[in-house]
């Protein structure tokens, strides 16, 4: 197997990796990073209220990691099953966050916090 | 025959290299398997015999052997040593590494050397949680709960107990990657994902939850360390933390974790009820993907273990709500099992014996979850005893009589030795009835309010506790008798033959013991579960019959 493997990339440049996207792909993607940075920084000085100031930082920023995903880290040329393998693992990170951040919010209200007389006990 | 001949010619994976350097430095699967499964056994007598520390403790109301504190590190040490160092590791760390690489006709695992560093994590992850043993102890429970656990006087054993289970998840997240690189990357040609052996199909599935769930692990143990350290104020609410938010870490691991322990044990015993009633497994592909949505649907379940404590109702009443989805995967295999003994040939040896203990105890630790996953009467057996002897009854009456319904199984195979069936048989029973004495007498006493972990107790529920001591201890003794007459039989015992039960996966036209890579040639692959081909042969065991030349192949199903 490791014959085959080996035989299978001898055109690879040193470092033994295939360049499966082309410098345009990758400069296209690098200028899109670039212009959203921009558009994160301009975002900012809009006051949209907290909540949608983050939400918008937020969409960008997952923009962001999308491309770089799918075009630096070549999951757009991989296989359809490691993307399903990447969606998974986002979900589950998403399903534990959310959940967690969703309860906390919950009974955050009924939670009087004592701070001093909690210092003083210790 | 002709297998044996072969087997002798090409020498086993004891006899290739010799000395305690071949063995350190092994990247034999089947050695570091071995040697994890010796580790996981004197781990299981050191919890055992914290658990019967435990149950000596409460024969008596009031002081009967130890102090209220010492209790309380008894059952905390029981907890720790079992979870974390026994079922999670038992069957994927120990006999998974084994035997996933034979039944899948592979030389070994993808990652030899990452299979050895999972094992050298173990074996440091098990001293720095021993440690804490002669730090000062631990007393929390094994579940490390805030704020119990950020009591700084405890700190001196609560840092390396904690640092031993983040090293311990990091085990176990290796050999998950393992397996599931290995079968994904190693199934021979001929068997697709619905010719893989249902055992594997539980491993790859327990291999997803380590991956996905145990890194969460890391992070909760990792954070609690930091809060001791550098009192960051996450968990701590002298400090604005958040205990609840800790539980929520915990579980978010810890319930899949059930589900490391329990859903290899089912891939264990679909093969014994099928090798074992010499038919095919009924319901082959329902069996496979309840394993695959056992390990999905745990990962959404994790708040049932926080109904009363302080969880929001919203959560509570999803969490309530998925956790009944369970039942569905879980009662799919039980019917399939049950539908695979209908009409059987069974044979009721050591590994069925406990097979079908299993089946006996699963479905009454899974039925009595369904009280603790209503809302209304969590609330009453919360933190009783009902709750102990539920997850005892799927802790260690599924998980770990299915790990040792394994070890016999697969113990002639990887030893090449046959253990003494009649003690084995009559210790079986002495492990269902010490069990049942232990724990079924808890369910009575928790449904009338008896709280778990306290070290004193009403004298109306003395009765309760003398049965369940009783049964501890019968349990104890046939346990202590399995390990030692395995111990007797890896040296002395009656040299194995190849196929001793009939059984039809690869596993079995391996040589016994294997040789370094298994299969001295590359093995054919038959019709999964057709037990037509075999017959017995004496003491050769069971063999394959010679297929007539020019017989055409059998469709594989």
């Amino acid at each position: 197997m490791a014959d085959s493997h080996a035989s299978a990339h001898h055109d690879d440049h040193d470092h033994g990796i295939a360049h499966t996207a082309s410098v345009k792909v990758l400069l296209g993607t690098w200028g899109a990073l670039m212009v959203l940075t921009v558009i994160t920084v301009l975002a900012t000085k809009v006051d949209f209220g907290p909540s949608l100031n983050l939400a918008i930082a937020m969409a960008i920023a997952a923009v962001k990691a999308t491309l770089v995903i799918l075009f630096f880290m070549h999951l757009f040329y991989d296989k359809l099953f490691h993307t399903v393998l990447v969606i998974g693992g986002l979900c589950a990170a998403a399903l534990f966050v959310g959940f967690a951040l969703m309860d906390s919010g919950q009974y955050q209200d009924s939670i009087r916090w004592d701070l001093d007389r909690a210092v003083q006990t210790k | 025959m002709s297998s044996q001949a072969t087997a002798s010619a090409e020498p086993n994976y004891f006899e290739v290299t010799k000395g305690f350097k071949s063995w350190a430095l092994t990247l034999d699967h089947k050695r570091i398997g071995l040697m994890y499964l010796f580790g996981i056994l004197f781990s299981l007598l050191l919890g055992g015999a914290f658990a019967l520390l435990v149950r000596t403790e409460l024969m008596m109301p009031g002081e009967t052997i130890s102090s209220a504190d010492t209790y309380n590190k008894f059952f905390t040490l029981h907890g720790a040593v079992m979870i974390f160092l026994v079922i999670i590791p038992g069957i994927p760390a120990a006999l998974g590494n084994i035997m996933l690489p034979i039944q899948l006709g592979a030389p070994d695992v993808a990652f030899p050397k990452l299979n050895l560093s999972s094992f050298y994590l173990w074996c440091t992850g098990a001293a720095c949680l021993l440690l804490s043993i002669v730090m000062g102890s631990v007393d929390t429970g094994w579940t490390f709960y805030t704020p119990y656990s950020l009591d700084e006087s405890k700190s001196g054993a609560i840092i390396p107990a904690v640092f031993g289970v983040f090293l311990l998840g990091f085990s176990s997240i290796f050999t998950g990657l393992n397996f599931l690189v290995t079968v994904h990357k190693f199934r021979p040609q001929g068997m697709g994902w619905f010719q893989m052996p249902l055992n594997l199909w539980a491993l790859y599935a327990t291999a997803l939850m380590q991956v996905l769930a145990t890194p969460v692990l890391g992070i909760t143990v990792l954070l609690l360390f930091v809060e001791h350290t550098l009192h960051i104020g996450i968990f701590d609410p002298t400090l604005g933390g958040d205990p609840v938010l800790f539980q929520h870490f915990f579980w978010f691991y810890s319930h899949p974790a059930v589900y490391i322990m329990i859903v290899p044990a089912m891939g264990v015993v679909s093969e014994l009820m099928t090798t074992f009633t010499r038919k095919p497994i009924f319901g082959y592909r329902f069996i496979a993907y309840s394993s695959v949505s056992l390990a999905l649907l745990s990962f959404l379940v994790w708040g049932h273990h926080m109904f009363v404590s302080g969880q929001s109702p919203l959560a509570n009443m999803v969490f309530s709500a998925l956790t009944f989805t369970v039942g569905i995967p879980s009662a799919i295999k039980v019917f399939n099992w049950v539908g695979t003994l209908y009409k059987g040939d069974i044979r009721l040896q050591t590994p069925m014996l406990y097979a079908l203990s299993f089946i006996i105890m699963f479905t009454i630790g899974g039925l009595t979850g369904l009280f603790l996953a209503i809302l209304a009467t969590d609330v009453h057996l919360h933190d009783t005893y009902f709750v102990v002897a539920h997850f005892h009854y799927v802790m260690m009456g599924s998980a770990l009589v299915a790990f040792l319904g394994a070890l016999h199984y697969w113990w002639p195979k990887f030893t090449g030795r046959m253990y003494p069936e009649r003690l084995a048989q009559v210790c079986s029973i002495g492990v269902f009835v010490g069990f049942n004495l232990t724990f079924l007498p808890q369910f009575v006493m928790g449904s009338r309010g008896m709280p778990r972990r306290y070290w004193d107790y009403d004298p109306e529920f003395t009765i309760y506790h003398q049965l369940s001591t009783v049964g501890a201890f019968i349990l104890g003794v046939s346990l202590f008798v399995v390990v030692c007459y395995l111990m007797v039989s890896f040296k002395k015992g009656r040299k194995a033959p190849k196929n001793p039960w009939g059984g039809t996966t690869l596993e079995w036209d391996a040589p016994s013991p294997p040789t370094l890579y298994n299969f001295p040639e590359p093995p054919v692959i038959h019709e999964l579960y057709d037990y037509d081909d075999i017959v017995e042969d004496g003491d050769n065991g069971w063999v394959r019959k010679p297929r007539p030349a020019g017989a055409p192949p059998k469709e594989k199903h």
